[in-house]
C-alpha cells in the first residue's frame, strides 16, 4: 500500500515535472534552442508572486495571471533581443548563452531576494488533502498541479495542431527559410513560441513555490528534470513530455522508499537508461507532425 | 602569379615562448619574492586558468561542449580527500587525481559519446549530478556534510601556502602545455579539419573518434587535477562545492571572454575574471552577474572572443599551432613551374564531338 500510495503521489509529481518540460520542449523542438536558464526563469516567476502577493492585495490567483503575463512578455523579448542573435551565432551558442544567463538570474536573486527560502500559502488551499482510504491522500494542490499541467500541455498540442498559428509555427520549426520564402516572418514566430514556453515556466515557477519553497539556487535540479522528461518522452510529443514527467516523479517518489539518496538519484538512472537504449525517447514525435 | 610558402612557427612565436619560460620561472619564485595574498590570488587564477584551458581543449578544439566537467572537478578532489584519509599526503593526490579523472573518463565517454550536441551537453551535467549524489551517500568521505583533508594542518601555515601554489602553478603550466603540444601534433591537424567540417574530416580517413576521445581524457584527467588543488587549496572537501555547475559556468565564461578555439584566450579570459573578482569582491555576487553579462555578450557579438578580435588583425601569436601562408613575387619575374597557368588541352574540339549532330 505504501508502493501504491508512493506510485501516486510520483504521478501528480510527474504533472509538476512536465510543466517545466513543456516550455523547454517547445524552446528545443520549434528553434533548438537548449534554455539552460529554463529553471532559474521559473524561480524568477516565483518570486515575483513572492513579492506581489503581499504588495498588490489582489486575490493569489490574479497575481499570478499577472505574473504568467509579465512573464510571456519577457519570453517573447528575450527571444527577440538574446535567443535570436545568438541561434544567428552558431546552433550551440544559445547553451553557453543560457548558462550565462542562469548564473546572472541566479546571483541577481540571491542579491535581491538573499538565500533564504520562499514560498506561497493562498489560505485553506495549499493545505488541504482528500483522504482516499487510510494510507492515501491526495492534496489538493498536487491535483490542480496535474490538472494545470495537463491542461497547458493539452493546450499547447491542440495550438499547434488545430490553429493556424500553430500550423504556421509547424512550418517555421520544419523549415524557416521556406516559411520565410512564403512570407511568415519566423523571427516573430519564434519570439510567440517562446512567450508560450515561458507562460508554462511561470505556471511551475508558481507551482512549485506553492508545493515547496523555493531558494535562488534551485532552479537547475528542476531544469535537469525537465530536460530528463523530454528526453524520455521524445522531442516533440508534448503527451510523451507529460509521460516522462510522470516516469520521473514515480522514480522520485518510490526511489525515496529505498532511501532519500536513491530518490535523488533513481530519476537520474532512468533518464540514463533510456539515453543509453532509447535516445529518440519513447514518443518520438516532430513538433511538426 | 604569386609563388607560396607555409610556415609554422614565427620568430615572434619563439620570441614569445622564450619570455613564456622566463615567466613560468619567476612565478615558480614567487612564493620567496612576495607576500602571501598574492599567491593565494594567483592560486585562484591558476585554478581557473587551467580549467578554461581544459574547457576549451574540449569544446573549443575538440566541438565537445560539456557543461558537466564539474563531475571531474569533484572526483579529483574527492581522490586527495579519500587518499588523505588513508595516511598518504594530500599532495600526492593531484598524480593520483589525473589518473582517476581519466580512467573514469573511458566508461563516461562510451556512453556520452553515443549523443551530440545539446542531448551530449545535458547528459554531462546528468553524470556529474549521480557523481555527486553517488559520493554524497558514502558517509566515510563525509556525506552531505563535507569532511577536511587531513594531514595539511600538519604543515605550517607559509609552507602550506607555497606548496599550494606550486602545485597551482604546476596544474597551470602542465594544462596549457597539454593543449600546446597536442594541437601541434598530428591530433591537432585532425581536430581543425573536424572543426570546419566534421563529414569531409571523416571522409579523408580523420580518426574522427579518437581524436575527440584523447580530447576527453585529457581534458577529464586536467579537470581532476585541478579538482585535486581546490581540494588541498580549501583544505576541506565539500560535494555541493566541488560538484557545483558554476565550476563550469567560470571555464565557459573565461573561455567566451578570452576566445573560444585558441590558447591565448582562456588565458586572457581566466585573467579578466579573476581580476574583475577581486576588484568587485566587496559587491558579493554582482561581479558573477557582470561576468555572466559579458561573456553572453562576447558569445553573441563578438565571436572569437577578445584574442580572436585581435588574431584577425595580426599574424602575432603567443602559441603558434596554425600554419602561415606567405605570398612571395617570383624572383626572376618568369612563371614558377605549377602555378602559372598550366597548359590546358584544348576542350572545345572535344566538346564538338560530343555536340548531337543535326540531323
Amino acid at each position: 500500500m505504501t508502493l501504491l500510495n508512493a506510485v501516486i503521489q510520483g504521478v501528480f509529481l510527474g504533472g509538476l515535472l512536465a510543466l517545466f518540460a513543456a516550455g523547454l520542449s517547445l524552446l528545443f523542438g520549434v528553434m533548438g534552442v537548449l534554455n539552460l536558464a529554463h529553471g532559474d526563469i521559473a524561480i524568477v516567476a516565483g518570486y515575483l508572486a513572492v513579492a506581489l502577493v503581499p504588495a498588490l492585495h489582489l486575490p493569489a490567483l490574479w497575481v499570478f495571471l499577472i505574473v504568467v503575463g509579465v512573464l510571456m512578455v519577457c519570453g517573447y523579448l528575450v527571444q527577440r533581443l538574446i535567443f535570436q542573435p545568438s541561434l544567428e551565432s552558431g546552433h550551440l551558442t544559445p547553451l553557453l548563452v543560457t548558462l550565462g544567463m542562469s548564473v546572472v538570474i541566479e546571483n541577481l536573486l540571491l542579491e535581491i531576494f538573499t538565500a533564504n527560502g520562499h514560498s506561497i500559502s493562498i489560505g485553506t488551499f495549499t493545505a488541504g488533502s482528500v483522504q482516499v482510504n487510510p494510507q492515501i491522500s491526495l492534496s489538493y494542490l498536487s491535483v490542480a498541479i496535474l490538472g494545470t499541467a495537463v491542461l497547458a500541455l493539452g493546450a499547447i498540442q491542440m495550438g499547434l495542431s488545430r490553429t493556424k498559428l500553430g500550423r504556421i509555427v509547424r512550418a517555421v520549426a520544419d523549415d524557416r527559410d521556406a516559411a520565410q520564402l512564403v512570407g511568415v516572418n519566423y523571427r516573430h514566430i519564434f519570439g510567440l513560441a517562446a512567450a508560450v514556453a515561458f507562460g508554462t515556466v511561470a505556471l511551475a515557477g508558481l507551482s512549485l513555490t506553492m508545493y515547496t519553497s523555493i531558494s535562488p539556487t534551485s532552479g537547475p535540479t528542476y531544469l535537469i528534470y525537465g530536460f530528463e522528461a523530454v528526453v524520455i518522452g521524445g522531442l516533440g510529443s508534448l503527451w510523451g513530455t507529460l509521460a516522462g514527467g510522470v516516469v520521473l516523479g514515480i522514480a522520485v517518489t518510490v526511489g525515496v522508499l529505498i532511501s532519500s539518496n536513491f530518490g535523488a538519484l533513481a530519476p537520474h538512472l532512468v533518464f540514463l537508461a533510456v539515453l543509453a537504449i532509447r535516445p529518440q525517447g519513447f514518443f518520438p514525435r516532430r513538433v511538426t507532425t | 602569379m604569386a609563388q607560396t610558402r607555409v610556415t609554422r612557427a614565427q620568430h615572434s612565436g619563439l620570441f614569445a615562448g622564450g619570455l613564456g619560460i622566463i615567466v613560468v620561472v619567476v612565478l615558480a619564485a614567487l612564493p620567496f619574492l612576495v607576500v602571501e595574498g598574492v599567491t593565494n590570488f594567483l592560486v585562484n587564477l591558476f585554478i581557473l586558468l587551467a580549467l578554461a584551458t581544459m574547457w576549451n581543449l574540449l569544446a573549443g578544439y575538440g566541438g565537445l561542449v560539456s557543461v558537466g566537467q564539474q563531475a571531474y572537478i569533484g572526483l579529483g578532489a574527492y581522490t586527495v580527500l579519500f587518499l588523505a584519509q588513508n595516511g598518504f599526503n594530500a599532495f600526492v593526490g593531484v598524480p593520483a587525481a589525473v589518473l582517476v579523472g581519466a580512467v573514469i573518463a573511458v566508461p563516461a565517454s562510451w556512453f556520452l559519446f553515443r549523443l551530440s550536441g545539446g542531448y551530449f551537453a545535458i547528459a554531462t551535467w546528468v553524470l556529474a549530478v549521480v557523481a555527486a549524489i553517488v559520493i554524497t551517500g558514502i558517509p566515510s568521505l563525509g556525506a552531505g556534510t563535507g569532511a577536511s583533508v587531513p594531514g595539511l594542518l600538519n604543515y605550517n601555515a607559509i609552507d602550506l601556502g607555497a606548496y599550494t601554489y606550486w602545485a597551482a602553478l604546476v596544474v597551470a603550466v602542465a594544462a596549457v602545455l597539454a593543449t600546446y603540444l597536442l594541437m601541434r601534433s598530428r591530433l591537432g591537424l585532425v581536430l581543425t579539419a573536424v572543426r570546419d567540417n566534421e563529414i569531409a574530416a571523416r571522409s579523408v580517413g580523420s580518426k574522427v573518434g579518437r581524436a575527440k576521445l584523447i580530447v576527453y581524457l585529457v581534458s577529464s584527467a586536467g579537470c581532476a587535477a585541478v579538482g585535486a588543488v581546490i581540494a588541498i587549496s580549501q583544505l576541506d572537501v565539500q560535494a555541493v562545492n566541488v560538484f557545483n555547475i558554476q565550476w563550469t559556468a567560470y571555464m565557459i565564461f573565461a573561455v567566451l571572454i578570452g576566445g573560444m578555439g585558441s590558447i591565448e584566450g582562456p588565458l586572457i579570459g581566466a585573467t579578466i575574471f579573476i581580476v574583475l573578482q577581486q576588484t568587485l569582491s566587496q559587491f558579493n555576487g554582482w561581479y558573477l552577474v557582470l561576468v555572466g553579462a559579458l561573456a553572453m555578450v562576447v558569445a553573441i557579438w563578438v565571436r572569437g572572443g577578445i584574442w580572436g578580435f585581435w588574431a584577425d588583425r595580426s599574424s602575432f601569436r603567443i602559441f603558434s599551432v596554425g600554419y602561415f601562408l606567405h605570398q612571395e613575387p617570383p624572383q626572376d619575374g618568369g612563371t614558377p613551374p605549377g602555378v602559372g597557368p598550366s597548359p590546358r588541352p584544348d576542350r572545345r574540339k572535344w566538346l564538338r564531338r560530343l555536340r548531337p549532330r543535326p540531323s
